[in-house]
């Protein structure tokens, strides 16, 4: 058996002045082979990242130090090295791929000279040779057109471009060592699918061994040799993929696993109530010409979007990053302006109804947002923030304390913790109470955009249980925006699929992913990571219990 | 999974810090900052130089004497009073050209000086919250102010000042009028980049789809973002203001002469500055002191408040 590339025994890392926790990681031992993948799993907080940054000794100062074991690369110990001699295996021997790579790149330098650094700071090479082996390996990383690519900036690249740059960067000296730090987690389903193959292939290729971080059980099914699960700063369980994935042993491991959505959906009731919502070609351009602005560019963002949502149904949009989803909600919440278009809310036209007549409809409507940090407002307490919309609305101030009092039960929070603020809570607990603050409103139509995106995977299955929950309880038409297939498949009774502004295709959820009948459908979904992953836990599929 | 509301209600984290034990640590920490700490020192001693100048053994400070010009500080001189009786005057900090007393004039120059400069302040930040709120929220207003913004900013407070010293008569409202007007614009500014990224926080549009009507949504949601960097921009146009009124008063087109102010003192004395420095040098240090202390506040106050606006300033 040849020797690891990583070898990391009993690393623990301590938080300087102490957080919720003394340690950020405990104990970790790890290793990677040469030519294999180990994913490294986990919620957030789990110590997966700072496991990252301690191997390339890229730990904030200050804040974080490694207080004990071991890190060796190749045989070489790191936790002893200084700054200087990091710096030599750094990019050499091991290399980083990160999340963002708009953030990860210099927006100022064209894309070749970045590549290019690598070189200059480690090898002899000529101009020359370094342009020559910038293109090469721009290609070997499928970047179309080379010569034209390592002249753009970083801004002239789409997502995936850039994230295959870096790629390139990190994998210019043959490093033994790739860690990839959620690389795809801020590209499109179809992106990630192409970037997930291209570490795989250059992982092939070139037998580097890589340490791919990432929260996603899809993306761990799809590429992972071996699986290192974590939590809270703890290695609770590692093996091979198959151990992990078809027989985890530890019951996080198995709680993780279980609160993955499936991708088949379950079979579910048409439901034929009254139509509580209809768009009918439904226009949103932005841009334009002004006076100030004489030569807009005019953006289509949304075109003849025309659906209908009955009362109790779930209807899904989903779709990838500036397909439009968003921008329909937004139109229908009347956050932005429709540029024509009807929107029906139980037949009365709501698209171009002044802010003064709108008033008594904007009840009616209410939006749970992506982001659960941003979406309470942080100086108000909670229930300012929940009683605010009914007083709007001329509910006395003790009848709405009491309403939220309620509210607060039913979204599973204790009513006494109306007095706190946001940020005595977290993720998954703002996000009940956006929802708390949209039915205090006794909304018919509830717009979810987004509403889970940004939680943990167990966090998430129980939000979505709580949504259906109210859904149920509340007879509330839903319309819920997601990228997320997996979600799509187990909450939306139909779905309808957007690209570019328009909506290519709609119908049921389980006949939509039966039977996807437009390629963009079937190119998203042929994208989703881990699909047989997901079949193998079609029976595991979330369980909507009420959650009242 | 049907037991997660209970773990959810009894997980919930009490022992965070309670918001308004936060903010009283922000406040805390700000007077502990050593700029906010000396810069404050001192305008609190220039405030209570100014609003104690009767007791601390002035004499009136627009009184010409006749017998008493320009003489060096530290000099007695004796004059007659009304009534025809000696009077002993000592000119600690020597006398003017008309025999006024240096150290009267720049006591009571202090509180010229700190009135135009915290007027101004208060005043270019309140109209320039008010109209930087509705601009930045209102789309199709924006560009309408934004422009007249543009133009107030091209106006220089010199030649404003000439301008409505000609139109009204030379006195302290002219003054404080102009170097407001172009003040307003970069507190307006200010405050529609905040609420332009404000407004497209997610708490103020459900704030919108829960109806609160805009005034309301204005004043619960984003003004208080803005007060901390108002607070802030506040001092250094209140630092700006003190030097451009003592600019104003030197050139002789802002507050009358005769009226003791910072600038007028220098102004009195800079015909004879060679022989007597004094005239120009007392007021030169309380006028220095008194800005860099502002500036000195405002530095430490936008370092514990707002760390970012350091960029944008």
């Amino acid at each position: 058996m040849a020797a690891p590339v990583l070898e990391v025994t009993n690393l623990t890392v301590a938080i300087a002045g102490g957080g919720d926790r003394a340690n950020a990681i405990e104990n970790v031992s790890l290793t990677v082979m040469p030519g294999e993948i180990v994913c490294v799993v986990g919620e957030s907080g789990s110590g997966k990242s700072v496991t990252s940054q301690a191997v390339m000794a890229l730990l904030p100062k200050g804040q974080l130090r490694i207080s004990g074991g071991s890190i060796k690369l190749e045989g070489d110990e790191l936790t002893t090295k200084s700054q200087p001699a990091m710096r030599a295996v750094r990019g050499k021997r091991a290399a980083m791929v990160f999340q963002e790579p708009m953030t990860a790149l210099n927006p100022v330098e064209r894309c070749g000279d970045q590549i290019a650094e690598v070189l200059e700071i480690h090898t002899d090479l000529d101009a020359k040779a370094r342009r020559a082996r910038v293109l090469d390996v721009m290609r070997s990383v499928h970047l179309p057109d080379p010569e034209q690519m390592a002249e753009a900036y970083p801004h002239q690249l789409s997502g995936g471009q850039r994230q295959r740059v870096m790629i390139a960067m990190a994998l210019v000296l043959d490093p033994a060592l790739l860690i990839a730090d959620e690389p795809t987690t801020a590209l499109d389903v179809t992106t990630q699918a192409q970037i997930l193959k291209l570490i795989r292939e250059m992982q092939v290729r070139r037998n580097t061994g890589v340490l791919f971080i990432t929260h996603d059980f899809g993306v761990v099914s799809e590429i992972a040799d071996r699986v290192v699960v974590m939590q809270r700063g703890r290695i609770v369980e590692q093996g091979t993929k198959a151990e992990i994935l078809a027989a985890p042993r530890e019951a996080y491991t198995q709680m993780l696993i279980a609160a993955v959505p499936s991708l088949v959906p379950p079979v579910r009731v048409p439901i034929t109530s009254q139509v509580t919502l209809e768009t009918i070609k439904l226009n949103k351009t932005y841009g334009g010409r002004s006076f100030f602005k004489p030569s807009g560019r005019v953006v289509k963002a949304a075109t003849d979007v025309s659906f209908q949502i009955r009362r109790g149904e779930t209807l899904g949009i989903v779709g990838e990053s500036g397909s439009g989803k968003s921008t329909v909600a937004r139109c229908i919440a009347r956050l932005v302006d429709p540029t024509s278009g009807r929107i029906d809310l139980d037949d009365v036209d709501i698209a171009r109804m002044s802010e003064r007549k709108l008033r008594p409809y904007r009840r009616r409507v209410q939006i749970v947002f992506q982001d659960p940090y941003r979406s309470l407002n942080p100086r108000r307490s909670v229930g300012q923030s929940i009683i605010e919309g009914p007083m709007n609305f001329g509910l006395p101030h003790g009848e709405a304390i009491e309403r939220a009092r309620n509210l607060m039960g039913l979204v599973g929070l204790s009513p006494d913790a109306l007095d706190r603020f946001p940020h005595q809570f977290s993720g998954g607990q703002r996000q009940r109470i956006a929802i708390a603050r949209a039915l205090a409103m006794e909304p018919v139509l509830l717009i979810g955009d987004e509403p889970v995106s940004a939680l943990d995977v167990s966090v998430q299955a129980q939000v979505l249980q709580l949504l259906d929950s109210v859904r149920k309880k509340f007879d509330l038409a839903v319309l819920f925006i997601t990228h997320d297939l997996r979600v799509a498949a187990q909450i939306c009774d139909r779905i309808a699929v957007m690209q570019r502004g328009v909506v290519v295709e709609t119908g049921p959820t389980a006949n939509v992913f039966a039977n996807p009948q437009h390629d963009y459908t079937r190119a998203l979904f042929s994208a989703a990571p881990g699909q047989g992953f997901g079949h193998r836990i079609g029976a595991g599929k979330i369980d909507l219990v009420p959650a009242v | 999974m049907s037991v997660e509301p209970n773990i959810a209600a009894s997980s919930s984290p009490l022992t965070a810090v309670p918001a308004a034990r936060r903010q009283q640590s922000s406040m805390a920490r700000a007077f502990r900052n050593p700029s906010v700490l000396i810069g404050g020192l001192v305008i609190v001693i220039m405030v209570a130089l100014g609003a104690a100048a009767p007791w601390l053994g002035t004499i009136n400070p627009t009184e010409p004497h006749t017998s008493g010009r320009n003489k060096l500080p530290g000099s007695e001189v004796t004059v007659r009073d009304d009534d025809g009786k000696p009077v002993k005057i000592a000119y600690r900090l020597g006398s003017d050209n008309l025999g006024r007393d240096v150290y009267s004039r720049v006591l009571y120059g202090a509180r010229i000086s700190i009135f135009v400069g915290i007027t101004v302040a208060i005043i270019s930040v309140i109209a320039g919250m008010i109209i930087g709120l509705f601009s930045g929220y209102i789309r199709w207003l924006d560009p309408i102010v934004m422009r007249i913004m543009d133009g107030l900013m091209a106006i220089p407070a010199i030649l404003l000042a000439i301008a409505l010293v000609s139109l009204f008569r030379a006195g302290i409202g002219a003054v404080i009028l102009a170097i407001t007007i172009p003040e307003i614009p970069r507190v307006v500014r200010l405050v529609r980049s905040v609420v332009l990224s404000v407004r497209e926080e997610p708490y103020v549009e459900a704030a919108i789809t829960t109806g609160t009507p805009m005034l309301k949504l204005l004043w619960r949601h984003v003004l208080p973002n803005t007060i901390a960097p108002m607070i802030v921009q506040g001092t250094f146009i209140c630092a700006s203001a003190i030097l451009v009124e003592a600019i104003l008063s030197f050139l002789g087109i802002g507050i009358p002469p005769e009226t003791p102010t910072w600038g007028n003192v220098m102004a009195a004395g800079k015909d004879v500055f060679y022989l007597f420095p004094h005239n120009i040098f007392y007021p030169g240090v309380m006028l220095a002191l008194t800005v860099l202390a502002v500036n000195m506040l405002g530095d430490g106050l936008r370092d514990t408040l707002d760390p970012k606006l350091a960029k944008r300033v």
